[in-house]
């Protein structure tokens, strides 16, 4: 909230305030031996009308020392001293008021009767400057709250659209190198197969850069990544690497973010498959039940592998991404019993009729 | 330095990747001064084919299974010329900069591999850096080690670092001991220290650093000295300063 509109809600609240002040300011004036009901209400109803003379200023007092970074004499001293200012302003105003109705032949003698009354109301003023400063100070803090609360919000979307986008450019330089050196082998063993490695590289890169773009992508398309994923690896890895799917066909159509599932596999390539000698297999299960969207992905792999660089950022990214689409609803476990690596998830189902 | 067909050079390629090995094959054909004296899919057959053929030569991967690049240069000892081969790993090249090791980064260009071969040949006999050293200027700051390597004769065994109970410092080596066995390493103990993370290895003596998770008490023993009992009943010196930093270990962890 900027300056201006909290001003412009200070003025609103203080014209609500103006009318109790100025029945007030009218009774204490009226009190036995003081002004009439007629002269009470006149000077009372005016000292009201400018006792945002009393309450601006009382505001920015408030804003100059913050109640919680002032020591305590600065602040106490800051409002007497400015309550004392603004009263006896106020009292002077209400007494040149008064001399100027006194020449009305009706109210001759006033400028007497309400000068017997300026102790009153320059305790009145004082009084009412501490309650403006008290509320401005809590109105101050409710800004202050509300102000970090935007903040916060905004920081946590910013964050993710971050994060997001990162995932989305996300090619590992490391998968790209290697399957370029494999290309590199392929050109002098075998020509045509080093041309559909390179085709393979190709739609790889295509549909991870088109499916990036969206937010939502059908589960068979991004099946057909990991697919080309896995089929580049697999001439890496050669029998190293088994790839078994069981894939439920009504699964398919099901919409999750896009390549959610494509750090799982390339997890379990690169911590499981290539830290085996002999290999290993990686599987990939898919089935739509019950309303929810259930894949497993899971790999053989060595608990006592040499650590890889970047270990687990893949999985928390995913489970982040998890979190911030589908919140409590969403489920991922790790399980890693028995040599397998298993990843589970679990979505509530979205499909495109639905939408 | 003279072998059969003439070859004055024994190479080594050692890559899990059969594509990748065979990229180097073929670039070596056109050096008929070296012969391929063997082809290794992992570290560990890396470390039984340089104690068999000797090679004079080493093509040697970074990321493999069981045992990294530097894993088995730490086996082998540091005689040998390697040329390490990596795809990408931003900590590694720096490390090999810094250490001027040769490296080769895949996909690998012929002119680069030719170079490397003829530095390699001008630096036979030169001693490559320690492998410890080098594996700890490759790995990311913060990071520590997370396993460590062993050779009795050709047999490598892995000791990750939460099964360490201890180490003791003899001489050039330190004796892990792991499950009640000792396993002799050629490191000091000093470069071992700066491997550990300090918040579950603490020096407790000029000669021993302990695994916090082991300790069951400490002992007064003479003055100004103490005894820590472990797990295992092992009984290890404490000195006055491994004492301090113990306990402002342990005042940290409460």
């Amino acid at each position: 909230m900027n300056l201006n509109t909290a001003l412009k809600n200070q003025h609103r609240i203080y014209k609500v305030a103006a009318l109790p002040l100025a029945a007030v300011l009218a009774f204490v004036l009226h009190t036995p031996g003081g002004l009439t009901w007629l002269e009470a209400g006149l000077i009372g109803f005016a000292l009201a009308a400018v006792g945002e003379l009393i309450s601006l200023p009382a505001w920015y007092s408030c804003r100059i020392s913050p109640i919680d970074r002032t020591p305590l004499w600065r602040l106490l001293s800051t409002h007497v001293v400015a309550a004392q200012i603004l009263s006896l302003l106020w009292v002077g105003l209400g007494m040149l008021l008064a001399r100027a109705l006194s020449f009305f032949p009706a109210l001759q003698g006033i400028e007497a009767r309400f000068t017997e009354r300026t102790a009153i109301v320059y305790g009145a003023g004082c009084v009412f400057y501490l309650l403006a400063a008290s509320f401005h100070y809590v109105a101050l803090a409710q800004d202050a709250t509300r102000e970090l609360e935007t903040r916060a919000m905004q920081t946590s979307i910013q964050a993710r659209d971050a994060e997001l986008k990162a995932l989305k450019a996300q090619i590992n330089p490391h998968f790209l190198f290697n399957s370029l050196n494999s290309i590199s082998a392929l050109t002098s063993i075998d020509p045509s197969r080093a041309r559909d490695m390179c085709v393979l590289l190709g739609d790889f890169l295509r549909l991870t850069l088109g499916l990036g773009e969206k937010t939502l992508v059908r589960f068979s398309e991004e099946l057909e990544l990991l697919q080309k994923y896995l089929a580049i690896e697999k001439v890496r890895f050669g029998d190293r690497l088994n790839m078994h799917e069981n894939i439920q066909e009504e699964s398919k159509a099901c919409l999750l973010p896009p390549l959610l599932l494509q750090p799982l596999v390339e997890n379990a390539v690169k911590h499981g498959i290539a830290s085996l000698p002999e290999g290993g297999d990686v599987r990939l299960s898919a089935v739509r039940q019950n309303g929810r969207l259930a894949i497993v992905v899971e790999n053989s792999w060595d608990p006592e592998a040499p650590p890889r660089r970047s270990g687990g950022l893949g999985l928390k990214n995913v489970q982040q991404r998890l979190e911030a689409r589908y919140g409590k609803d969403a489920n991922l476990r790790v399980n890693t019993e028995g040599g397998l690596f298993q990843v589970s998830l679990s979505i509530p189902v979205e499909s495109e009729e639905k939408a | 330095m003279s072998t059969s067909h003439g070859k004055r050079w024994r190479a080594l390629i050692v890559d899990d990747e059969e594509l990748a090995r065979h990229v180097i094959r073929e670039f070596l054909q056109s050096h008929a001064e070296i012969e391929i004296a063997a082809e290794c899919a992992n570290g560990m057959e890396a470390v039984k084919a340089v104690a068999e053929h000797k090679p004079n030569l080493i093509f040697l991967d970074v990321q493999m299974p069981k045992l990294t690049g530097f894993d088995v240069l730490e086996l082998i000892g540091t005689d040998v010329p390697v040329i390490f081969v990596t795809a990408y790993d931003e900590f590694a090249m720096r490390a090999f900069d810094v250490h001027a090791v040769d490296y080769l980064l895949k996909p690998i260009g012929r002119e680069r591999f030719d170079a490397a071969i003829e530095r390699a040949k001008t630096r036979l006999g030169e001693k490559m850096p320690a492998a410890t050293e080098l594996a700890a200027a490759a790995r990311p700051p913060q990071q520590f080690l997370e396993r460590l390597v062993v050779k009795d004769g050709t047999k490598v065994t892995i000791i990750t670092v939460g099964k360490l109970d201890y180490a003791e410092a003899q001489d050039d080596y330190v004796a892990l001991v792991t499950q009640g066995k000792k396993h002799l390493k050629q490191q000091t103990i000093a470069g071992l220290e700066a491997c550990l993370n300090p918040a579950n290895f603490v020096r407790i003596h000029r000669s021993y650093i302990v695994n916090l998770e082991r300790v069951v008490r400490i002992e007064p023993h003479a003055k100004e000295s103490r005894i820590a009992i472990l797990t295992d009943g092992a009984r290890l010196p404490v000195s006055r300063a491994g004492f301090a930093r113990l306990k402002a270990l342990l005042d940290e962890r409460q």
